[in-house]
């Protein structure tokens, strides 16, 4: 079995395999990183840093592709979807 | 503000696929000090990403293993989004870099097309690549009901990948016709390692219908996908499912390419006999030369390493294979071109530009992407128009403009560290 650590997406702990992306944790989770500029919800499409379609808050840093930051034990992820 | 670390290379690599490590290994082994620079937390590129163990090709332990021991710089996690007077400016997490360079090769890769149709920003619509990328990322696909659609030959290998990880792939819709895919098969015939390569494909995913001449109509869901409408043999049918992933084909990554002012032809960056731009001294390897594949990418980088360091009898000697696998390059345009029904799946309310919410409508009637993007803000968000400026391509038919910098959204602290009064900022452009 993979080792696995815990985020909070949104102050609820997530368990993600070691080596999970952000966006993993989020989809595992509420499954929305964000709401659009008309406020729609969107979620991960390209998975490889290049739509920002992924973007959430995390540890406190805005705007965030969370497809391309590794998940660490404890992060603080805010996907306001 | 940001203090910029300075760092200097006979030669930096911008791209860690098999391009840029062959590139960067080839340079090393020339003698040159190297930098590998990518924006991903790893590296591999796309079609090594998970490293060798969550990869089906034999070149990727190889390349990998060549790259950790060779003396090559390696920069994971770090974007260029600025390139002056022979300087590369360069963004991490948490802080910034300036790369100064000899030679500089380009191997940005590709990303995916992806053309809107009604419902396509639902959550869990993905882009095929996008859905296998996510997997590799650690994202669970066991018992999720998938369609993959699209075009091209990475929908076989998205297949197979999810199918073994226990995903119900329940068909794959190919665009393209019986006649063009049989043509492609024909065409690679004197491939036979890639048509094995599909054949073992196919097999991995063999309980998935493989659909010819079939594409998806519409995503359906209220708040993320509940179903799939595709157009199979001109009949709509509905599919219910979890997961879409649908991509037409790769385009290349050709944003630093184009803000160095190198030439660009059919969307495809111009490169000498020895992988070299028309800017002198600056090379480019890999699909942002012409969407061919991991063999050709590997050796483009291998003759633009070597040439870059030098090493001129090396990079001739690598030019017959070359021209092997370049033969790739025209059958997979030939066999994967896109059907104009495609343009047509959108409707006038159907966004076309997904950072800012404009819709097809809001954009059609403008003249030129330049018009669209200054009245309607379309390709003016995050992305900077990599998604709906490249299906406006196709849409529409507009030719893009030249990338200006930062190619990346940046901090303004990063903007700010690296303005001078010798060298003016940056127009800000989606930045933070």
């Amino acid at each position: 079995m993979p080792e696995t650590l815990t985020v909070r997406v949104n102050g609820t702990p997530v368990d993600v395999a070691a080596g999970s992306t952000v966006a993993v944790a989020v989809l595992l989770s509420t499954g929305v990183c964000r709401a659009s500029v008309s406020g729609r919800p969107r979620a991960p499409l390209c998975g490889m840093g290049t739509c920002f379609e992924c973007r959430v808050e995390i540890n406190g840093q805005i705007h965030q592709r969370s497809c391309q930051v590794l998940c660490e034990a404890n992060m603080e992820i805010n996907a306001h979807g | 503000m940001d203090s910029v670390a300075q760092r200097s290379f006979d030669v930096a690599v911008i791209g860690a696929g098999p391009a840029g490590i062959a590139a960067a290994v080839a340079a090393s082994e020339s003698g040159a000090r190297v930098a590998l620079i990518d924006d991903n937390p790893a590296f591999g590129g796309q079609i090594w990403r998970g490293g060798a163990s969550a990869s089906h090709h034999p070149e990727a332990g190889h390349w990998l293993d060549q790259l950790s021991k060779s003396g090559v710089t390696l920069m994971a996690g770090t974007r260029v989004f600025y390139s002056q007077n022979g300087a590369l400016e360069a963004e991490s997490d948490h802080s910034l870099c300036e790369f100064l360079y000899g030679k500089l090769i380009l191997a940005t890769g590709a990303r995916e097309l992806f053309l809107p149709f009604p419902g396509w920003t639902l959550p869990n619509v993905f882009g095929a690549g996008g859905l296998q990328a996510l997997g590799k990322s650690g994202l669970p696909v066991k018992g999720k009901r998938v369609v993959i659609a699209g075009t091209g030959p990475l929908l076989l290998a998205v297949a197979a990948y999810l199918s073994e990880r226990g995903a119900d792939v329940l068909c794959i819709c190919e665009q393209a016709p019986f006649s063009q895919l049989r043509a492609f098969t024909m065409a690679m015939a004197s491939f036979p390692r890639k048509l094995v390569e599909a054949a073992q494909l196919r097999f991995r995913c063999r309980r998935a219908p493989y659909l010819m001449s079939s594409w998806p109509v519409a995503a359906i869901g209220r708040d993320r996908l509940q179903s799939v409408q595709i157009s199979d043999h001109h009949r709509v049918r509905e599919i219910q499912c979890d997961y879409l992933a649908c991509g037409f084909h790769l385009v290349p990554n050709l944003e630093l390419a184009r803000a160095l002012g190198c030439s660009v032809t059919d969307a495809c960056v111009e490169v000498s006999e020895l992988q070299e731009t028309s800017q002198p001294g600056v090379y480019c390897a890999g699909e942002p030369t012409g969407i061919g594949g991991m063999e050709l990418s590997i050796v483009e980088g291998r003759i633009a390493g070597y040439a870059a360091a030098g090493r001129i009898i090396s990079a001739n000697q690598l030019l017959a294979t070359r021209t092997r696998y370049r033969k790739v390059v025209n059958a997979m345009k030939k066999a994967f071109a896109l059907r104009p029904e495609l343009a047509t799946l959108a409707k006038p309310d159907t966004l076309l530009c997904r950072c800012e919410d404009i819709s097809f409508a809001d954009v059609r009637n403008h003249a030129s992407w330049r018009a669209a993007k200054l009245h309607s803000r379309c390709g003016m968000g995050p992305c900077q128009g990599r998604v709906c400026g490249t299906a406006a391509e196709f849409l529409f038919g507009w030719a893009m403009d030249s990338s200006r910098p930062p190619i990346f959204p940046v901090r303004c602290s990063s903007l700010a560290a690296i303005s001078s009064p010798a060298s003016p900022a940056p127009r800000l452009g989606g930045s933070q």
